[in-house]
């Protein structure tokens, strides 16, 4: 009995070993997509329904923008999903090694600014406070609301933001501090938004800032701080405010990006990205993000069409809509 | 003169005596501080879970175990995430407990105590306490890119194999050395080989103990996150890995091997991630069924050893 056992776990050792020598295949059916966990819930309610209408499969995976264009630039994923704009050093990793690629915008999605429910003062702000608030030269000296701006209270002022590796700090920095990555270090960071709300829900001196959807869902437990915009108006995010553009700059548009090799080969790629641009509007609204207007996905789809490769963003670029994303792209490449 | 000897006595008795007061009170206090521990330690893990579990509770039904993600919380399920997580669990049962008891079984009953046997041990238990995303980063340089295996369960269950190796080393060490000398002179007595030895007897007798090792390591490897995140698993994947089993001849393949997977703590990581509570009660379910299945594997082990242990008389 005990000696069959025995034999059983050798012959399964030798067919564990022997399959380490065989080589993989890949399956070139399934579209795979990796990238930002910021689009990912997009991604995922197109793919959902993709599954359902073509049984063409596809995977989805949650690397981060950065992790997802690494996997992107080796040519393993087809699509790659992102928070911000491809950066330079990314571009020339994938031109490296010969992977061209068609830049999308998908959605917007709207930084709110967010305080505690008891803050009754800090109802709107302008960039610039922002700027004082986050700007490493605050770092152990701006502790006070009322150094922030004469009125405001003698309150203790707990900043709580997203960590150094989302595309959302990335943005949040280019747009109020404008310079990349450039934030004091003296403030609650988490990966997980769920946690900033939990920290500005129960600190009466505290400010976040995180994803548009994060403030919808808490809408009970925080209060949104109006953002003074281009014009020189206070304004709240919504799903209004940040179609029209007046919620700005802290809109930001979230892209995908595709391997142009493979649109053209694949017909299962070209397929989901054209699903994906079919129903863009009404999935990016559904899981909470903000879709742009029917013109703006037209003008999308003929970009897509062209399949003009590169993308638009030479230099970090903040507040560009649709129009011009696509134009710069055109011009640029 | 018979007076001062009876005082002096008595003396030494009282002295005695509030000697062994003291030490009892001592026993009592390490007894109840001991106690605290446990039923803190018992209490905390009780609160984690009936929170998840009350937390969860509406998702506690048959169509969250047989549903693919969705981006409706309320029709999303684990189906991809458990199969995943049983087919990477079997992989690493597969590679990592064969290797294990091997090399359990050759340091204790065969390696020569030098230098180098010392290293290995030195090794192997340092091996147990390396940081899980180490070996996540390992794997990633050598099976998925330096032996091409690629981002598929072959490579998780590999991954997760390396990091419940050690662990298995150890268990079946500790349960060889307990076998009693005698029984190998026994043996060695009639004219067995080593070989002969190691097979019927010292394996035979320390199961209980092995068994004990596999499972513990299989109920942690269940539950790391970091190295199988780092290899690449997937998060949205609404289709099964082919079936390892076939009705047509040779009956068994191993394509699934080298599909992509997802695995319960990346789905449950993701959901509570999610700004929607729906997702967050999802993650709750989740967390819960993770640790039901980890409290079962290592019930699971301690049944199983009391049974062997039962069985064997010396």
């Amino acid at each position: 009995m005990n000696r069959l056992k025995l034999k059983q776990i050798s012959i399964a050792t030798f067919v564990s070993l022997g399959m380490l020598s065989t080589s993989s295949i890949a399956a070139n059916d399934i579209v795979k997509i990796d990238g930002s966990s910021t689009v990912y819930p997009i991604t995922e309610a197109v793919a959902e329904e993709f599954q359902i209408a073509t049984r063409i499969k596809v995977t989805v995976g949650v690397s981060g923008t950065g992790g997802g264009f690494k996997k992107f630039c080796r040519g393993e994923t087809a699509v790659s999903n992102a928070s911000r704009p491809i950066k330079l050093n990314e571009i020339k990793r994938c031109k490296e090694s010969g992977i061209k690629f068609i830049e999308l915008p998908i959605a917007y999605d709207a930084l709110s600014v967010v305080i505690n429910k008891k803050n009754d003062w800090a109802k709107e702000m302008t960039l610039s406070e922002l700027k004082k608030m986050w700007e490493p030269a605050a770092q152990g000296k701006i502790m006070k609301w009322n150094q922030i701006r004469a009125g405001w209270p003698d309150e203790p002022l707990r900043l709580y933001g997203p960590g150094a590796d989302s595309g959302t700090f990335d943005y949040f920095t280019e747009a109020v501090i404008e310079e990349s990555k450039a934030i004091r270090g003296d403030f609650t960071a988490s990966e997980d938004d769920n946690v900033l709300v939990k920290g500005v829900s129960g600190d009466k001196g505290g400010i976040a800032y995180f994803g548009l959807a994060y403030y919808e869902e808490n809408k009970n437990l925080l209060s949104a701080v109006a953002i003074k915009n281009s014009t020189g108006n206070f304004v709240l995010p919504s799903l209004k405010t940040i179609m029209n553009g007046s919620y700005n700059p802290l809109s930001r548009p979230l892209f995908i990006y595709l391997n142009a090799e493979k649109v053209k080969s694949d017909p299962n790629v070209k397929k989901f990205v054209e699903f994906y641009l079919k129903y863009a509007a009404e999935l990016s609204k559904e899981v909470g993000y903000v879709p742009f207007s029917k013109e703006e996905y037209a003008a999308i789809t003929n970009h897509y069409k062209t399949l003009q490769t590169g993308s638009a963003y030479k230099e970090p670029k903040i507040g560009l809509s649709v129009k011009e994303i696509l134009e710069l792209s055109a011009a640029n490449n | 003169m018979v007076n001062d000897k009876k005082a002096e006595i008595e003396n030494n008795l009282t002295r005695i005596r509030s000697l062994i007061t003291k030490h009892k009170r001592h026993d009592h206090i390490f007894a109840g501080v001991g106690m605290f521990i446990i039923i803190s330690l018992t209490i905390t893990l009780l609160v984690l879970f009936l929170d998840l579990v009350f937390d969860g509770y509406p998702r506690f039904n048959l169509d969250f175990l047989t549903n693919f993600p969705s981006r409706r919380a309320t029709a999303a399920g684990i189906l991809s995430a458990w199969v995943g997580s049983a087919l990477v669990l079997i992989v690493t049962f597969f590679a990592a407990v064969p290797l294990g008891i091997a090399a359990g079984v050759y340091l204790e009953e065969y390696a020569k105590k030098n230098w180098f046997s010392d290293l290995i041990e030195i090794n192997v238990t340092n091996l147990a306490g390396v940081p899980s995303i180490i070996y996540g980063l390992l794997a990633l340089g050598l099976f998925v890119y330096g032996f091409g295996l690629g981002q598929t369960i072959l490579t998780a269950g590999l991954t997760l194999a390396l990091l419940m190796l050690p662990i298995v080393i150890v268990a079946t060490r500790e349960a060889i050395r307990a076998i009693p000398i005698h029984i190998r002179e026994a043996a060695y007595a009639v004219g067995a080989t080593k070989w002969q030895v190691s097979l019927h007897h010292v394996i035979q007798y320390s199961y209980g103990g092995i068994l004990t090792g596999v499972i513990i390591g299989m109920a942690r490897a269940i539950g790391e996150t970091a190295p199988v995140i780092t290899i690449g698993a997937l998060t949205f994947i609404a289709f099964l890995p082919p079936s390892p089993v076939g009705l047509e001849p040779p009956f068994i393949n191993f394509e699934w091997l080298e599909a992509g997977f997802t695995v319960l703590p990346i789905q449950m990581f993701n959901w509570i991630s999610r700004p929607q509570m729906a997702f967050h009660v999802n993650a709750a379910a989740t967390g819960a069924i993770i640790i039901l299945l980890t409290l079962l594997m290592n019930g699971l082990a301690i049944k199983i050893r009391y049974n062997i242990r039962k069985k064997i008389k010396w």
